[in-house]
């Protein structure tokens, strides 16, 4: 392959390092410092894409992060392909393939462009008003909508990269490392501030590097001269960090700044190799200096999107920078000053430019001089009304524009080329400014929007400020940097500027065409194919607002964000309906500026390290004796341990039985534990529970209900008073922080007087809980010495024992109706414990059981868990709980909202027991319960909250909530299900042991 | 992402600190003897104000004091924090 494109020698690209890569299949060579971009130009290749609503043919258009249509899928038979990548930022490296997108087979011959000539089909706004009859159909429609929507492929399998994250903190961080970000950071530097300088490209200098203007000069030279002796100033600066191939995605509050480091995607692949991919900067800066720049803006004209038509200002960095050649034939279309330069520097390399058509009725300033002398023909006061060319521009016309600019006149000229430069003027880089909260202002005669104002924290410099000509640049940015950081002097405050000013200014957001607008294709957003004609139609069906109009026409919506067409669509809302730009506003700029890969944004917490989890001290036995775990919050905690072939029922089934007919043991160590002090400790705890506290002996358990103010069961747990002054409390394993959260909450802000300090000590204990008919003989064996009389340790009471010198804590306590003990052991001695109680109860077959059983065993008791049985909608009467509700206390926490109007109702849902007609049929949790089977609509009384095979009872149970359900005892109800119906009746919450009689068995 | 002053701690990033929502609102010292308004009034209505607001915030993954700050929810800068207790700045 030829790269007879190139024209002499840039110092930006290295020729002696010839680089091969694929696009679309076929091998095509570059130079290191090519982008995709510029070496596909190179190769004379301009089709890179189809459009994603008519497909049709689209070509590169601008040289950095704003393109709209040359994006690319890279490595697009790899597990590292990535989708809708820029061709205009892809460093090229040795090995790198890229293929287009949003088109079949192939980009030259695409099945999907027979909807460029749909198009009166696919109007703004055409989902939602094709896809909405008959509804019936949606289910079609969907398959066709997601086989149409999007543009690339995402990645089927793991991300193999490693992505990083970094904090910093710096004095003062610059966005943008163009002429004003760099003096701005080498003399932030240089005054002590701690100075990151950031930038999105590869090379520093912004767009001034390489600038080739005679008429723009610093001290004489020019300016891209000048500027290359700064850069080279910059590593010898101390306090100064410099980052390339680095774009600022996020601009939060207080300066907080999120950054993407690119650190691999230009080497050579094997190079890459178990290197960090992709770094994400949490900067956190005391000032930051915006100086991101303008976007050169597009005009709006008749089939403005055909490739070989691109923005003037890349023609001149890809022919001065890259070394390219975008056109031989090239036209500039233009509504000021820029084109010129472009069209200049294009001559002076010796490639033809055969003309430049100028809105504007005429200029005078230097550069126009100087391309009549070299006898460019400049056509005033004339617009473009037509493109030719299908895969390529080839020619277009043009006609006189009105006075007005409204309409055309006077005959056609048709003029071919194979290059159209368009020069819309510039739009200030705003986007990082205004999602830090910075409002805007419209400059009407300049038609921008720039930032209404500094402060002392963030200021914008440079063209993102407004300011474009050198000598305001300059002059600007050291008045503003002197101001901020409150300096005396800089290292530029004598430096001799001279440059040209543009005087004549006519700006024409859509431009007429002799054809009517509804034969015309003025595109406004290239990557959505939303035109001027979309626009004026959404607003024809009655949209005003902008944010509206944007959502209805998708004008930038794409992955490119309107950067460089949403102005126009703009100021054609605003001429059409007639309103001044200022009030109209603009739509809201978010984060990300460029997409962000989620490589990136995870960094490391992928995989295990995703969340952290915790485990109880007890966790290696239950992976030696083959425990299934399930997640409980961030807890891992024992589900059932299946032995040889058993299913997860089978296990349960057995391990249910053991607890209740020998001695089963649990792992409840992940219970929320609050250890609690203070001489108010007991009136404190009045307060948070439903039930009295005060007469609660030393060395007794109670069970506690605590509700929110609005009156709803919060948590529940036993709480047991270790002293005259000292309770421990227990959670819910979910509930633990939150309870110590709300605990501090009251403590801290409506009753600081009272004296009583809450602490965490979940993690301080393990707790072995002991259950069935033999544990208190498996608990003789392990503490002899204790006496386990009735008389000496009944149910709800506590004793302080050693065991084997460990101090531990035992309650008598049960959540399964057993006879039951929980031992707690100092964590660290967890296992040892554990394994003691074991090795205790061999000879009474002791059965580990996991959290399914422990559920099984309580709903066969009746015994509610917070957060199945309730849903922060059922109040302890709901839950047939009066009995803990106490009619003595004067307060506690949710009292007064038990006797609202709406609490006291009796038709509200209600917790009751279901039995199944059929006792071995069981019931779905989450199933609806009705009453009716034959009327339409029916009303849901209620659904299943807890649903077990009893193996004890040897039948179904269900736990439900139902609407009234206390006063419906023995009702027939029904739980309607996709092929049956099942009955039910309503029972009593306690399907076992009603008389509690095993609690001291 | 908010650079938040504990009054105990410092500066400390906003990741640290939990949201209370509207300050000042006094749990009533004798809830029995409102009427259902009167309690409603205590437990669902906020302000949601637009502009200079009081709100809680806990150091949550800090010192685990709650204090009141007055943020401009309009722009969310920070104007004044304050230990709970304190009266709100007039300003």
């Amino acid at each position: 392959m030829t790269q007879n494109l190139r024209v002499k020698s840039s110092e930006f690209i290295d020729e002696t390092n010839r680089i091969s890569f694929k696009f679309d299949g076929k091998t095509y060579y570059g130079f290191k410092g090519d982008t995709l971009a510029s070496a596909l130009i190179a190769n004379n290749i301009h089709l890179v894409g189809r459009s994603f609503k008519y497909h049709r043919p689209r070509g590169i258009m601008t040289s950095g992060s704003e393109e709209p249509n040359a994006i690319v899928q890279v490595n697009p038979s790899s597990n590292i392909t990535e989708p809708n990548a820029r061709a205009t930022e892809i460093e090229i490296y040795e090995g790198l393939e890229a293929s287009s997108q949003n088109c079949w087979p192939s980009v030259n011959f695409d099945i999907g462009g027979i909807n460029n000539f749909l198009a009166p089909l696919f109007p703004s706004g055409f989902y939602y008003k094709t896809f909405m009859w008959p509804k019936s159909f949606w289910e079609k429609y969907e398959f066709f909508i997601r086989h149409s929507a999007g543009l690339g492929k995402s990645p089927a399998t793991k991300d193999p990269d490693i992505y990083d994250h970094r904090n910093i903190h710096c004095d003062v961080l610059v966005v943008g490392a163009g002429i004003s970000g760099i003096l701005a950071a080498k003399n932030a530097a240089k005054n002590n501030f701690k100075t990151l300088l950031l930038d999105e490209k590869n090379e520093l200098g912004g767009s001034t590097i390489f600038e080739a203007n005679e008429d723009n000069k610093i001290n004489n030279n020019l300016a891209s001269e000048w500027l290359k002796k700064e850069i080279n100033e910059l590593k010898n600066i101390k306090n100064l960090e410099v980052k390339t191939r680095t774009s600022v995605a996020a601009y939060h509050q207080y300066n907080y700044l999120l950054a993407r480091e690119n650190l691999t995607d230009h080497l050579d692949k094997k190079d890459k190799k178990n290197k960090i991919r992709q770094r994400l900067l949490k900067i956190r800066a005391k000032k930051v200096i915006l100086a991101t720049g303008a976007l050169e803006r597009p005009l709006i004209f008749n089939n403005n999107d055909r490739p070989g038509i691109m923005l003037s200002s890349a023609i001149k960095k890809y022919s001065n920078f890259y070394g390219v050649v975008c056109g031989t034939k090239n036209i500039f279309f233009t509504n000021n000053d820029s084109a010129y330069e472009s069209a200049l520097s294009l001559y002076n390399k010796g490639i033809k430019v055969e003309a430049i058509i100028d809105i504007r009725e005429n200029s005078d300033t230097k550069i126009i001089k100087k391309i009549n002398d070299v006898g460019i023909k400049i056509y005033w006061s004339h617009t473009i009304v037509d493109t030719r060319g299908y895969k390529r521009i080839s020619s277009i016309s043009i006609m006189r524009l009105s006075n007005d600019g409204t309409s055309v006149t006077g005959s056609k000229i048709s003029i071919s080329c194979d290059c159209l430069g368009i020069a819309g003027g510039w739009t200030p880089a705003v986007h990082l400014y205004t999602q830090s909260g910075g409002k805007l202002t419209f400059d009407d005669e300049r038609k921008i929007f720039i930032p209404k104002a500094d402060t002392k924290e963030q200021i914008s410099v440079g063209s993102c400020g407004g300011d474009f000509e050198l000598d305001e640049i300059i002059r600007n940015l050291n008045y503003k940097l002197k101001n901020f950081l409150n300096i005396n002097k800089t290292d530029f405050d004598s430096i001799a500027l001279e440059n040209d000013h543009e005087t004549s200014k006519r700006n024409i957001w859509l431009l007429p065409s002799d054809q009517s607008i509804g034969k015309t294709k003025p595109f406004v957003d290239y990557q959505n194919d939303a035109t001027a004609k979309d626009i004026k139609l959404a607003l024809r069906e009655g949209f005003r607002s902008i944010e509206h109009v944007k959502r209805y026409t998708t004008t930038g919506m794409g992955t490119d964000q309107g950067k460089l067409g949403n102005m126009h669509a703009l100021g054609i809302i605003a001429d059409t309906a007639g309103v001044k730009m200022g009030e109209l506003g603009t739509t809201t700029f978010r984060p990300p500026y460029t997409p962000l890969t989620f490589g990136t944004i995870v960094g490391r917490n992928v995989g295990e390290f995703f969340d952290t989890f915790r485990r109880t001290p007890m966790n290696d036995w239950h992976i030696k004796n083959k425990a299934e775990f399930e997640n409980v919050g961030q807890w891992k905690r024992s589900w059932y341990y299946p032995k040889e072939d058993e299913t997860m029922h089978q296990a349960v089934q057995r391990e249910s039985k053991a607890a209740r007919q020998s001695a089963g043991i649990l792992d409840a160590s992940t219970l929320g534990k609050i250890d609690i002090q203070g001489s108010d400790a007991s009136e404190f705890l009045n307060r948070v529970y439903t039930n009295a506290w005060s007469k609660l002996a030393i060395g007794k358990c109670r069970y506690g209900l605590m509700l929110n103010e609005d009156g709803m069961v919060y948590d529940d747990g036993v709480t047991t008073r270790l002293g005259e002054n000292h309770y421990i409390m227990t959670t819910t394993t979910g509930g633990a922080a939150n309870v110590l959260g709300k605990l501090e909450d009251y403590l801290q802000t409506e009753w600081p007087e009272l004296d009583v300090y809450l602490t965490s000590v979940t993690d301080h204990f393990a707790t072995a809980s002991l259950c069935g008919p033999n544990s208190k003989k498996i608990l003789n064996k392990i503490i002899p010495d204790l006496d386990l009389s009735d008389d000496n340790f009944p149910h709800m009471s506590f004793k302080e024992v050693l065991i084997d010198k460990i101090k531990c804590r035992i309650m008598r306590i049960s959540f399964t109706g057993e006879l039951s003990y929980e031992i707690n052991a100092p964590a660290s001695y967890g296992e040892a414990i554990w394994q003691k109680c074991i090795e205790a109860g061999k000879e009474f077959n002791i059965t580990p059981y996991g959290t399914e059983t422990m559920h099984l065993l309580r709903a066969e008791k009746g015994f509610i868990i917070v957060g199945q049985d309730t849903d922060g909608t059922m109040t302890p009467i709901d839950l047939q709980m009066d009995w803990i509700v106490s009619k003595k206390k004067y307060d506690f926490i949710g009292k007064r909202s038990l006797y609202r109007s709406d609490t006291m109702k009796e038709d509200r849902k209600q917790l009751v027991g279901l039995l199944t007609e059929d006792p071995n049929i069981v019931l779905e949790e989450g199933a609806q319960i009705v009453s009716e089977l034959n009327q339409k609509p029916v009303e849901m009384l209620g659904h299943v909250t807890s649903s077990y095979f009893s193996p004890n009872l040897n039948k179904s149970i269900a736990l439900a909530v139902v609407k009234g359900g206390k006063s419906m005892m023995g009702r027939k109800l029904f739980v309607p299900m996709e092929n049956k119906n099942i009955s039910v009746s309503v029972a009593n919450t306690v399907f076992y042991d009603e008389k509690n009689e095993r609690l001291n068995a | 992402m908010f650079l938040i002053n504990c009054p105990y701690c410092g500066e400390r990033d906003q990741q640290e600190f939990k949201a209370g929502g509207e300050a000042h609102i006094e749990r009533p010292k004798q809830p029995t003897e409102l009427s259902d308004d009167e309690w409603a009034e205590y437990l669902f209505m906020r302000k949601n104000i637009k502009g200079v607001q009081f709100e809680r915030w806990n150091h949550a993954h800090g010192c685990r004091k709650w204090f009141n700050m007055a943020r401009d929810t309009s722009n969310d800068e920070i104007k004044a924090i304050y230990k709970i207790g304190e009266k709100p700045p007039t300003q």
